[in-house]
């Protein structure tokens, strides 16, 4: 099948991708990265290109503005847009259609604006070239456009530089800079990845208002399904460079009909279903050059049949009745299709939380405050303030808090790579350690600690690839710690093997280098080092925001396993409240450095909440149709920069703000009972009335 | 059914040889290959000079003095009648000798002490640095020339100087490298499991900056080669009669128009050494520049 039923929309398209093949030249052979894919948008529609690394999306985002890395060609097909063919075009072709109909996000905006120039004339620039603005109309029209992508005081961020902005408006500004052209079609490459869920909701938000104020087409590359579901109304899954789905979002997302787009799905941490997500074993690597169905090795409804013969096609989903506009059907490459559609709902598959065994007290933090001012300045606070914190053995208590809150800064400082400023640090249960008893001061450095005490606390790290030597084998990075609890030579290999094992790798691992691992898999060699070191106390800083949904779903479920079978008790570092909602036993959020709740899970989630937590709650997105975040204002994601001396931290952007108490006086704890309590002048009573008020 | 192996690729079909030999693999190029075997040579040579030798290099013979290319004398003789070929294949011996061992002095001092200055940072850093700016603010060979003659031309006193002149530089450079390292989480994991410098450096540091440190070495070596040859041009190396490439060409440069091939052929020798040690720091820093695994070391 070349094209999919939409030639009808073939003259109006802004975009048209048929049959297009890429490969990319590794060593002597040619390896695909795109295979046969046909797409079609109309003007106005958002489409969004979603699956795991590997699967050639950005490929084809690249191809969408006429654009392929180093080493790639397109061996069949044509991109179109508006008509003309931009991947065959002359030089001046690909220009003007870049200049005129394509805006182009990259995925790193930060990084996509020139840091020694000033953003507003940035985009002038582009104004001046391709509407000929001289240079004042041209600076004017910038700030207009920074309206437009709800920059707050467009006027004077015109003459900032990238740096002095936060993450979210340097993703706007990277958005003002595409509409620049005033272009037809805007592609975007990951936008939300690496913001903070606030940030995020913002700035899918912006998306949603630009398409309903200038009628622009979007093509959205996203491994988020959240955010996906929040803007995009029509959907292609890709899995090993093929579109395997395609079709409404909604539908698919209530009844995926490609056994692909079901375990993606029923990878996601869902904030309505408390519990591990199923997730889906392996990865896209393995399945480039597979005949037939490349899903097939990791599919639960595959058939003999499936591993042979060409690929599947797309054929139109009719189960669920007549396909009712052509173009805007469903399509599947699955040859199960009808047992895909009878199966039942994947939530069933969720883990729900085993019933825990809280045990002895673990690490007691108390009063903590880390200050990293050099000079005393009597308007600011110390980063981190007097914070309180228990973790038992066996328990998960969540940190949580958008970036700067300091969540990283109090892990970094339990592990000792960090000396506090005051307060208490101290680890509790010594009962691994034979003949010692005495609780241990955690408020030395790593270097004076006990080896002892360094053993029972270990890290996880975010970046799996930046947290292994690349020069050292899986082995080495294990062995060590294991060295270092004494073991010797043929003790360690087998513990080695052991602990290689219980993450769920091979003892055949241990020769690779990390670069010859897949994500997925060196965030379990950064797991098993942790482990090997025979911690009591794991910090896990961030430890899958980095992973692909379905590879997150399996190390949460490795480390929820892990948890059990050692009795650990887990500092987890997080800003997804929906994967802290499967996880963790108690969450404590933090804004700015300072705690403003804590509480069971279920209370924090289910019940009343400081306006901050309230925030975060409303921010979060989900996959399902009425799922859409609370669009929040551009002074929601702007989290200030040094936290105040007195008072609130929150108080600037709270909107249940009393003038002349927040920002005057530490707010008190108010106790919710089971622990739950909250740092708030507004009575508890007030705080969820308001709350009622939001969600009619 | 085909099974594709790139490097993200779940490499289940890599043999581990593969995984062992890639870590210490030197992609190569024909320059760089041109550039060793250069190098390769002078060293075989001069370990081998006694063999190949067919007289002595010191041995004066006033009868056969100052003669052109004959049977006797491939390359003639100088103005004491010394075979010149002899005494070139003799005339690395000094010149390496010296030459490694200063550099090999210079980069594991240097080497330290970078990472030293990159792991600690602070006052220790701040220190080193400013001495390490007095030293490099005076030139090299006037350096050399006042220790030379403070302290006698003695090959230890040669090489210390050599090393005292030459590390600052590639301190700078090493340190910058390490600074690039030591941010990393895989170090962070390390001083977090309580281990101190010098298994932070031997097991995180050194393997990742192997291949700055590699270009240093022949960078380094081939300046302190012609440093070292300079000195004994201007008499403040190698003593007469000892066989040497610089002193050689000091002593028959007056006779160039008689007996050219005794100064051009130490000239010569000289030159292959050291395009050889360009070409193979060239060579290495290519192909370690490009490597994906330390792509943003460069």
């Amino acid at each position: 099948m070349r094209e999919p039923a939409v030639k009808m929309m073939k003259s109006t398209a802004i975009a048209e991708v048929s049959g297009l093949s890429i490969c990319y030249r590794s060593g002597e052979r040619d390896v695909p990265v795109l295979r046969d894919v046909s797409l079609s948008l109309a003007p106005g529609e958002a489409l969004a290109i979603v699956g795991e690394s590997g699967c050639g999306k950005s490929t084809l985002a690249s191809a969408l503005v006429g654009f392929l890395r180093s080493g790639s060609r397109v061996t069949a097909g044509s991109v179109r847009i508006a008509g003309e063919d931009i991947l065959a075009g002359s030089a001046q072709t690909v220009r003007a259609l870049r200049r005129s109909q394509i805006g182009f996000v990259p995925q790193n905006a930060g990084q996509s604006l020139t840091p020694s120039m000033r953003v507003g004339a940035q985009v002038a620039e582009v104004l001046r070239m391709t509407r000929k603005l001289d240079k004042a109309a041209a600076r004017a029209e910038a700030a207009k456009l920074f309206a437009q992508v709800r920059l707050p005081q467009p006027d004077a961020l015109v003459d900032r530089y990238p740096h002095q902005l936060s993450g979210g408006q340097q993703q706007r500004v990277a958005v003002a800079l595409a509409l620049a052209g005033q272009p037809r079609l805007l592609v975007l490459d990951e936008p939300t990845t690496g913001l903070d869920v606030v940030t995020q909701a913002g700035v899918l938000a912006l998306f949603n208002t630009l398409r309903a104020e200038l009628g622009i087409a979007l093509v959205m590359v996203s491994h988020d399904l959240g955010a996906v579901a929040t803007v995009c109304e029509r959907i292609a899954v890709m899995y090993a460079g093929r579109v395997v789905e395609t079709g409404r979002t909604e539908p698919t997302f209530r009844q995926p009909s490609h056994p692909y787009t079901r375990g993606l799905l029923s990878s996601v941490a869902r904030i309505a279903a408390p519990g591990l997500p199923a997730g889906m074993p392996g990865s896209v690597a393995d399945a480039l050059e597979l005949s037939g169905c490349a899903f097939a090795p990791r599919c639960e409804f595959a058939q003999d049949s499936c591993t042979q013969g060409d690929a599947p096609e797309l054929v139109p989903v009719t189960a669920e009745g007549a396909v009712a506009v052509q173009g805007t059907a469903r399509y599947s490459a699955c040859l199960r299709l009808p047992e895909v559609l009878a199966a039942p709902a994947w939530e069933s598959e969720v883990r729900p939380r085993r019933p825990r065994e809280r045990g002895e007290p673990l690490l007691e933090v108390s009063g903590l405050t880390v200050d990293y001012r050099r000079r005393p300045d009597p308007h600011t606070g110390p980063t981190v303030s007097d914070v309180d914190l228990v973790v038992h053995r066996g328990e998960v208590v969540a940190l949580v808090g958008e970036s700067g809150s300091g969540k990283s800064t109090i892990a970094w400082t339990v592990a000792g790579l960090r000396r506090p400023t005051s307060g208490t640090v101290t680890l509790l249960d010594r009962a691994t350690v034979p003949g010692e008893a005495r609780p241990a001061d955690l408020t030395r450095t790593a270097a004076r600690r006990d080896p002892a005490v360094r053993r029972q606390v270990q890290l996880v790290f975010q970046n799996a690839a930046t947290a292994l030597n690349p020069r050292r084998t899986v082995g080495d990075a294990i062995v060590r710690p294991l060295r270092l609890r004494g073991l010797r030579r043929d003790g360690a290999v087998a513990a080695r093997n052991q602990v290689l094992e219980g993450v769920g790798l091979e003892p055949g691992h241990a020769e690779r280098l990390p670069g010859q691992l897949s994500g997925g898999q060196q965030q379990r060699v950064g797991i098993a080092r942790a482990i090997a070191g025979g911690p009591t106390l794991v910090l896990a800083d961030e430890v899958v925001s980095a992973l692909d949904v379905s590879i997150q779903a399996s190390v949460l479920r490795l480390l929820d396993d892990l948890r059990e079978e050692h009795h650990l008790g887990y500092l987890f570092i997080s800003h997804d409240l929906a994967v802290v909602r499967g996880i963790a036993d108690r969450v404590v959020v933090l804004y700015l450095g300072r705690v403003c709740e804590e509480g069971p899970v279920e209370k924090v989630y289910g019940g009343a909440n400081h306006p901050y937590t309230r925030l975060l709650l409303a921010s979060v997105l989900s996959t399902e149709p009425d799922g859409a975040p609370g669009t929040g204002s551009a002074a929601d994601e702007q989290p200030e920069s040094a936290p105040p001396a007195v008072g609130c931290p929150f108080r600037n952007r709270c909107p249940h703000r009393v003038e002349g108490l927040c920002d005057q006086e530490t707010p008190p704890w108010q106790e919710l009972g089971d622990g739950h309590r909250i740092r708030c002048h507004v009575p508890v009573a007030d705080l969820s009335a308001a709350e009622l008020g939001v969600r009619a | 059914m085909s099974v594709l192996i790139t490097p993200d690729s779940d490499p289940a079909a890599v043999p581990t040889g593969r995984a062992r030999a890639r870590r210490f693999a030197l992609p190569v190029t024909r320059s760089t290959v041109a550039g060793l075997v250069l190098v390769a040579v002078n060293v075989l040579v001069a370990l081998a000079a006694p063999l190949l030798a067919p007289y002595s290099p010191t041995q004066p013979d006033a009868l056969s003095a100052i003669e052109g290319p004959s049977g006797a004398h491939l390359l003639g003789t100088d103005q004491l009648g010394r075979d010149v070929l002899s005494r070139v294949l003799y005339g690395g011996r000094y010149a390496l000798l010296i030459s490694l061992s200063a550099t090999v002095l210079t980069v594991v001092i240097g080497t330290i002490l970078g990472c030293l200055a990159a792991y600690r940072r602070g006052w220790l850093d701040e220190i080193l640095m400013r001495i390490l700016d007095s030293i490099l603010s005076v030139p090299a060979i006037l350096a050399l020339l006042v220790v030379v003659t403070a302290l006698g031309s003695g090959a230890p006193v040669i090489i210390l100087a050599a090393t005292v002149v030459y590390c600052p530089a590639l301190i700078r450079v090493v340190r910058a490298a390490a600074l690039s390292i030591v941010g990393l989480d895989y170090v962070t994991a390390a001083r977090a499991r309580g281990e101190g410098f010098w298994p932070v450096l031997a097991r995180e540091i050194w393997p990742n900056i192997l291949d700055v440190v590699m270009v240093e070495f022949a960078m380094r070596a081939s300046w302190i080669v012609l440093l070292i040859s300079s000195l004994s041009f201007l008499g403040f190396g190698a003593n007469p009669p000892t066989p040497d490439w610089g002193l050689m060409v000091s002593e028959n440069r007056s006779l160039l128009t008689v007996v050219p091939m005794a100064t051009v052929a130490p000239i010569l020798a000289l030159a292959s050494l050291i395009v050889g040690l360009n070409l193979a720091a060239d060579g290495i820093a290519k192909a370690r520049g490009i490597d994906r695994i330390t792509g943003g070391l460069r």
